[in-house]
């Protein structure tokens, strides 16, 4: 069977002129008229120049997709993953090269597109869905289902306008989420709504796609989502494509692509209350490192400016392994003194790490700041790997390659009975 | 399988678009819809307001122009020469200037969802039937106060004069909202422009009063409208169907204009928009 998306050598370029930035005007469009033209007269004169240069934000993409299955798209910010999309959906023509699809095609790059905060959320149901390609007759047919899945039955003849930020999410996505396409492109939608909320929606995505076989492109930053929904992945890097295979293995590429490293130096995120200065790694002796034995621990080194006194405060270092939080620890955990009083000013904090109960892999250690952490910066993170380089696990439970996360001997008493 | 979907770098023009916008239809049903359903939303007084406007215009006109100034009329009462002016002028302007708007303002979905463009202000035009319509009653009534009765051919003419009136406003709306998407000069050229073109426009005076110049205004296809409609309806002139001719073709140039511009512009909205 033919695949249901077919990209032959997409590749998407842009003309960056280097000028000064804003809207352009009729008026510079005839000055620069104008300019060249009386450049032309005055010969000798060097003409004036801007500089343009081509730049590729998708470059000899190819990839073939079998019908059911769930693509997930992983790259850093600007490695192409919403271009890409945005290509596939037609909303940008590419450059060069083709792509077919075969089956009916709809697309979710943001919640709520084409909502209208005047319109009522009956009225929005109605818009949205023939926004995002749904006939008049099949939202009719489902507009139950979307109503009871956003659970917004008592609002439904309310303007959206005053709906609160929860309410007109849900909304959206319950809309989203009855859509019936061949193939859905999702970009990173699932970032906004509550936890409880994105879960349901992953469990409806889901849900979908194994009872009809749908073709689903999934971008994310969601490492979890990803390895949990999707049956392929492919890594994007510079508008190139990296990698591409099982989620897991594509997954650990990149993230051992973007940080392998020990510390990191940041500048002030221009947050009011505090940010997240340094963050750094060490063995015990306090060398910085990046790569530890199976079995030792790492010695976390985070330096912070408060800004503001802020009640409540906290700094707190999360672990994770291909995007799956595992350990996740507050400085105020045992300290509730700290949570009440922490003055403005700079500070350096130190934790020793666990790191020797999990198994060999990369794990990447997050560092946040803020009211229950809340302030995140994806840049205060570094990256740790346990390697094994003493002991034999060929026949031992804790081989890498095994179900769970954790390095542990435990002692089985046995006895014959 | 169902459909299939190939996307290639785009060419200006196929086939395929034509096709495309057909199966569109709903969507574009679903914008007048929309457009319709907010416009007077909050207002006191809703939809009234497209009575009262083209009214109260007619009033100030011919309180001004009819009275006071004593601009001639083509011995017709003032109030209702001026009026069926306005009636496709306030069309024609009304559609233009929304129009020129479509694109950018619906930038949020021409970013995120892919549809053939042409529908925004395709759409945006045709809710402007919904006003003209109302209008047009407001016209029959001041007919009937006036001792007015349409002959059959000017009845017959009328839907001639809508098609054309259509087809500039559609022209030029799809010229100026596309350039709209990269020059947003626009949106504040546009009010002005409109403004002298209703003074070259014969809506407050007779065309008649232009003289040896008439055909210079002739370019002009909103003046074979409006005078053709005063023919048909009032009876001021015998019919000119040179001129109904020739504004139609001047329609048809500026519809040709548009949408080739329109199509050559279009693959590049969602970029700079």
């Amino acid at each position: 069977m033919s695949p249901i998306i077919e990209i032959k050598n997409i590749g998407k370029s842009y003309r960056i002129t280097h000028q000064r930035g804003g809207y352009l005007t009729l008026r510079d469009s005839l000055a620069a008229l104008f300019r060249r033209a009386l450049s032309n007269r005055r010969k000798g004169e060097t003409p004036h120049k801007e500089t343009r240069e081509d730049f590729w934000a998708l470059r000899d993409i190819s990839l073939n997709v079998q019908k059911g299955d769930i693509v997930g798209v992983i790259g850093a910010n600007g490695a192409g993953k919403s271009t890409l999309l945005k290509v596939l959906t037609g909303i940008t023509p590419p450059s060069e090269g083709e792509i077919v699809m075969r089956g009916r095609v709809a697309s979710l790059l943001e919640v709520g597109t084409g909502f209208h905060p005047e319109l009522t959320g009956r009225e929005n149901i109605y818009l949205n869905g023939a926004i995002l390609g749904m006939p008049r007759r099949e939202i009719a047919r489902k507009f139950d289902a979307i109503v009871a899945f956003a659970g917004i039955e008592q609002f439904l003849d309310t303007p959206v306008k005053r709906y609160s930020s929860g309410m007109y999410v849900r909304l959206a996505f319950s809309v989203a989420a009855h859509l019936e396409p061949d193939i859905l492109l999702v970009d990173e939608v699932l970032a906004v709504g509550d936890a409880e909320f994105q879960k349901k929606c992953l469990g409806k995505m889901e849900e979908v796609t194994k009872k009809d076989g749908r073709t689903i492109f999934f971008v994310s930053h969601n490492m979890g989502a990803i390895q949990s929904l999707c049956t392929r992945a492919i890594l994007l890097e510079k508008g190139r494509l990296a990698a591409e295979g099982a989620p897991a293995d594509v997954i650990r590429r990149y993230l051992s692509r973007t940080a392998h490293r020990s510390a990191v130096n940041l500048s002030d995120t221009g947050h009011p209350e505090a940010s997240v200065r340094k963050v750094a790694l060490s063995d015990e002796r306090g060398d910085s490192l990046s790569v530890i034995e199976m079995g030792d621990n790492a010695v976390l080194t985070v330096a912070y400016e408060v800004k503001k006194r802020v009640p409540h405060m906290d700094v707190s270092a999360l672990i994770l392994k291909d995007g799956m939080p595992l350990l996740y620890s507050y400085d105020v955990d045992l300290d509730e003194e700290l949570r009440r009083a922490r003055q403005p000013g700079t500070y350096e904090t130190r934790v020793v790490l666990p790191m020797r109960y999990f198994k060999e892999g990369l794990y990447s250690i997050q560092v946040m700041i803020g009211t229950y952490g809340n302030i995140a910066s994806p840049d205060a993170s570094v990256t740790l790997e346990i390697r094994n380089t003493t002991r034999d696990l060929t026949n031992h439970s804790y081989r890498a390659d095994r179900q769970g996360v954790l390095y542990t001997d435990l002692r089985w008493e046995t006895k014959k009975l | 399988m169902a459909s299939v979907t190939i996307i290639r770098p785009k060419k200006t023009f196929s086939w395929n678009d034509v096709r495309e916008l057909f199966a569109y239809r709903e969507l574009l049903l679903f914008f007048m819809w929309r457009d319709l359903k907010v416009r007077y939303k909050q207002t006191a007084i809703g939809v009234f307001w497209a009575v009262l406007q083209p009214f109260l215009t007619m009033v100030v006109f011919s309180v001004f122009f009819g009275s006071l100034l004593g601009v001639p009329s083509d011995n017709v009462p003032y109030p209702v020469f001026v009026y069926t002016g306005l009636l496709f002028w306030q069309f024609f302007a009304g559609a233009l200037s929304d129009t020129a708007n479509a694109l950018v303002s619906n930038q949020s979905i021409v970013t995120k969802v892919y549809f053939p463009r042409l529908i925004l202000p395709f759409s945006t035009v045709l809710t402007k039937f919904v006003d003209f319509a109302i209008g047009a009653v407001i016209l029959a009534l001041m007919m009937a106060y006036y001792g007015y009765a349409p002959g059959l051919i000017g009845m017959l003419v009328l839907p001639l004069l809508l098609l054309i009136t259509f087809m500039s406003a559609v022209g030029g709306g799809l010229f100026l909202s596309a350039l709209n998407v990269k020059y947003r000069d626009v949106r504040y050229a546009l009010p002005f422009f409109i403004q002298i073109l209703l003074f070259v426009t014969p809506v407050i005076y007779p065309a008649s009063i232009a003289g040896a110049y008439s055909w210079l205004l002739a370019m002009n296809p909103m003046m074979g409208v409006v005078q053709t409609a005063r023919a048909g309806l009032l009876d001021t002139t015998p019919i000119n169907w040179l001129l109904v001719g020739l504004s139609f073709l001047a329609a048809l140039v500026m519809l040709l204009i548009g949408t080739v511009y329109f199509k050559k512009v279009e693959r590049y909205f969602a970029d700079i928009i």
